[in-house]
């Protein structure tokens, strides 16, 4: 990890959808009356998705919908480092390099990123890609993997996850979860226990 | 005594109220325990480590500053596990720390120096590279140098609780915390500087007194300031003859240990633009001359026309420079005396003039209303001990004019005098809140009192006080927050017109009418130069301001920081000033320019030293006599005055960076009101804020 700072260049301004803010709206209900702020992440969240990152327009205007000092909302956008403070591509690889990936291969993972895409933060010039480093997803039994968007992509090789970052840019269809023959956590290449009454 | 808590502490046994902290109660037992993060006056965070004790029975050292007492705890301060405890703390905290004492404005006051030097271990282990962090823009008071912070958040919670500005935060976490403010804005606050005095290494140090002295080749002198009217105990440090800086002292009673920016920067204000010789005008220009000169020339067109001669006193003049001049118009045959510079309708009885409740009382009200003051220029730290009553909660706030930020949350009534008749006839919601409450106060600013109708203002202000439960046997809350520091004290000696005697706006009017002839102006520099007509004018005072510019003669005189003299409060606490530097030059102590004048006119006032002014004074006002004390007031008593007006309230002080002849010396101040401008257009511009 390493200091975050916000993006050189901000827009000018930013406003929740009509629909996000009735969203908001039911979110900030949750809680009661003088603890909006408690609302802060699910609407920085949202913010995130609706603008594709967090720009510094969106951080005071949520915080100025909860009612919050401006600097108490960027505190907060500052420390989680699942909001995005510079842009981000289309598809955002978030790559996971902690132990277990690492020991199965992420170092080759990497490779192909800076292969195909760049290094860390950058964008492809089509606006297609990035990608980031981050700790461990939680995945581990299907090392090496990596997150794209809202979902996981697991077991991958450098020739299966090139394949996958070509097919994502294209736009071809992709399945997600692991890219080997399994579908869950199973040992690759059937059972190797409970095989029946014996 | 059932309802205390018991615990040993080192083998001390203390008795200590529920709910206080194991470092509180260390204290209590005289043990020392270090600390960063925790402070007195803020919030508890816990976060620097650097208190733990050892308690019996429990697993870990625990943090002393958040840990509440239980009975019968017994505590170590002084063992080997706490000692190795801190040790480690320290060593931790150091290791971000850059080892730059030798060029870091802290150095000699720094509480990781003093620590690290009493609670450290003698080496670190650390060997790999320190993080450095990019300093923050904080305005033109803070200095940072953000790779000394060790992330204590004093400065946060300073700024969130006590200034009432939730400007500061911190960003990032873990390693990579930064202290700054949203998009590194200029605090918006006025009372930042203590900031300052809060942070215990270097990181936010002072901008004007950057690398100009180490604190000990300092002499230091407790003071009083006249910024405000509210006293701030203060300690200014000199090298030489210059003042370096302005510190405050702790006074529970008056400015807890906070100053405000005014009070904290103005220092440069004294080392520029001092009138350091007598001066007289001569063929339209102001020429160097001799105290004989300048005092025959007086001499000459003060004979025989002592009742046509007028005497204003200014916003910062000490109480013995007062009763001087009083003395002296007395002997002159003039009753044209006048204190109030300001045109402010205030006299006697003195319930009607100061500041009733007290400001340490401020947290036993239970409703406030505001008329027409702004406390969060004209007295800033006045106004955080309204916000620390308002934090307790239970405190509804009205104020009449025009809406501000006062850094809570008041409910704006009304903009002018109707109102307040509207409230005194009951007509108004916030009426019933004064009627219910059992200790409200009424706070009336100078911008109600120096309006033509002022007086009406005041009387219908105090009946208002009468009608609810503000003035009972054993409450007084009805109050007037002046903005002058001399005032009070000017008020107590009777520097009022006399019978048949012009008030200041008389005064000025036959002044150009030339029923007036000398006008002596003592510090007096908020009035119009032109409104004196042909007047011969005669300037007493420190700075070469407005009114030295109109002066005919100017009299070089003491400030406040070169005087052993009585200042009295807007609460009317007496306070004595002490004498940090000797005037510049040939300026000399106020008192006694009017005593030697007197001698040259042939009027020898009765006193030849300070002591022999004092016992004179005391005889008028005998509560001067107890320095620091709060003498019981006569009740405040409505005057009998017209109607008022239905103009709105206009605030005496809107340029809070400007408001005398030292503040507008001061290139800091200068600074501070280009920053503040600065931010303000921002604001307009991008509509951003509020």
């Amino acid at each position: 990890m390493s200091v975050r700072r916000l993006h050189a260049e901000q827009p000018d301004s930013f406003a929740f959808t009509d629909e996000n803010v009735s969203w908001a709206e039911g979110q900030i209900a949750k809680f009661p009356q003088g603890r909006q702020a408690s609302a802060i992440i699910p609407l920085l969240w949202q913010a995130q998705k609706q603008a594709g990152w967090l720009p510094e327009p969106a951080i005071r205007y949520v915080a100025d919908m909860l009612d919050m000092p401006h600097i108490r909302a960027m505190e907060v956008a500052t420390f989680y480092t699942m909001f995005n403070l510079s842009p981000v591509g289309e598809h955002f690889v978030q790559l996971c390099g902690t132990t277990p990936c690492w020991l199965r291969g992420a170092d080759d993972l990497k490779s192909v990123c800076r292969k195909v895409i760049g290094e860390q933060g950058d964008i492809t010039e089509d606006g297609k890609l990035s990608w980031l480093e981050v700790e461990c997803l939680g995945a581990c039994v299907n090392a090496p993997m990596v997150q794209i968007n809202d979902d996981f992509y697991e077991d991958l090789t450098a020739e299966n996850f090139e394949q996958l970052l070509d097919d994502l840019r294209n736009g071809k269809p992709v399945a997600t979860g692991p890219q080997n023959s399994r579908h869950g956590s199973e040992p690759e290449g059937g059972l190797t226990v409970l095989k029946g009454d014996k | 005594m059932s309802d205390q808590v018991n615990l040993t502490v080192d083998g001390v046994s203390v008795s200590v109220a529920p709910g206080t902290t194991i470092l509180q109660a260390c204290e209590e037992a005289g043990a020392e325990i270090p600390r960063f993060c925790y402070h007195e006056r803020l919030s508890v965070a816990g976060n620097c480590r650097m208190c733990l004790v050892e308690v019996e029975k429990a697993l870990k050292p625990v943090a002393s500053c958040a840990m509440p007492v239980a009975p019968d705890m017994v505590v170590s301060t002084k063992s080997e596990s706490v000692k190795a405890a801190r040790e480690g703390v320290m060593e931790f905290l150091l290791i971000n720390h850059p080892l730059d004492c030798p060029i870091c404005d802290q150095g000699g006051e720094c509480d990781l120096q003093d620590q690290a030097l009493g609670f450290g271990g003698d080496a670190s282990r650390f060997a790999d590279n320190k993080r450095a962090v990019e300093n923050k823009h904080m305005g033109p008071l803070v200095s940072t140098i953000m790779t000394r912070c060790i992330h204590c958040t004093r400065c946060v919670r300073f700024a969130q609780e006590v200034a009432g500005v939730p400007e500061i935060g911190a960003i990032g976490r873990g390693e990579d915390m930064e202290i700054t403010t949203y998009l590194e804005a200029s605090l918006d606050s006025e009372m930042s500087g203590n900031v300052i005095d809060l942070c215990p290494v270097g990181a936010l140090t002072s901008r004007p007194y950057a690398f100009t002295a180490r604190p000990w080749e300092l002499k230091k002198t407790e003071t009083i300031d006249v910024m405000d009217a509210v006293g701030s105990n203060i300690r200014v440090d000199m090298r030489g003859r210059e003042a370096m800086r302005v510190m405050p002292r702790n006074h529970d009673d008056v400015n807890e240990e906070w100053l405000s920016d005014k009070s904290r920067f103005i220092w440069d204000g004294l080392n520029t633009q001092r009138l350091d010789r007598p001066y007289v005008r001569a063929r339209k220009n102001l020429a160097p001359a001799s105290w004989d000169n300048a005092f025959a020339l007086i001499a000459k067109k003060l004979k025989g026309k002592g009742a046509k001669t007028a005497a204003i006193a200014g916003d910062l003049v000490c109480g013995e420079g007062q009763f001087a001049l009083k003395a002296l118009m007395d002997k002159l045959q003039s009753p044209h005396v006048d204190c109030r510079q300001d045109g402010a309708k205030l006299s006697g009885p003195r319930g009607n003039y100061i500041f009733n409740t007290s400001i340490a009382g401020i947290e036993d009200a239970d409703a406030l209303l505001l008329i027409g003051t702004n406390p969060r220029l004209e007295a800033p730290v006045l106004n955080a001990r309204i916000r620390k009553r308002y934090l307790m909660g239970n405190f509804p706030i009205a104020t009449i004019g025009a809406p501000v930020d006062l850094t809570y949350e008041a409910e704006n009534i009304g903009a002018g005098a109707d109102t307040l008749a509207d409230l005194l006839a009951g007509k108004h919601g916030f009426s019933e809140t004064l009627a219910k409450a059992e200790r409200p106060m009424i706070i009336v600013g100078q911008g109600a009192l120096t309006r033509a109708d002022g007086d009406a203002v005041l009387a219908a202000a105090i009946e208002l006080a009468e009608k609810s439960a503000a003035i009972s046997a054993t409450w007084n809350g009805f109050n007037v927050l002046h903005t002058a520091a001399a005032r009070v004290a000017g008020l107590d000696l009777g520097l009022l017109p006399g019978e048949g005697g012009l008030d200041v706006a008389g005064i000025q009017e036959a002044a150009q009418s030339g029923g007036v002839e000398t006008v002596i102006l003592y510090g007096a520099d908020e009035i119009e130069g032109a409104s004196l007509g042909d007047a011969f004018v005669i300037y007493i005072g420190s700075h070469g301001d407005r009114g030295a510019h109109r002066a005919d003669v100017i009299l070089p005189a003491a400030a406040y920081t070169e005087k052993q003299a009585i200042y009295v409060n807007t609460e009317g606490r007496p306070q004595m000033t002490e004498q940090a530097a000797t005037p510049p030059g040939e300026a000399r102590e106020d008192w006694k320019i009017f005593r030697a004048l007197s001698e040259v006119l042939g009027l020898t006032l009765p006193f030849d030293n300070l002591a022999e002014l004092r016992r004179a004074m005391f005889e008028v006002a005998p509560h001067f006599a107890q320095i620091d004390g709060l003498s019981e007031s006569a009740a405040p008593k409505a005057p009998t005055a017209k109607k008022m007006s239905k103009a709105a309230f206009a605030y005496s002080v809107t340029d809070f960076y400007f408001t005398n002849p030292i503040a507008r010396a001061s290139a800091t101040m200068a600074d501070c009101a280009k920053a503040k401008q600065q931010r303000d257009g921002e604001t307009e511009g991008t509509g951003t804020h509020g």
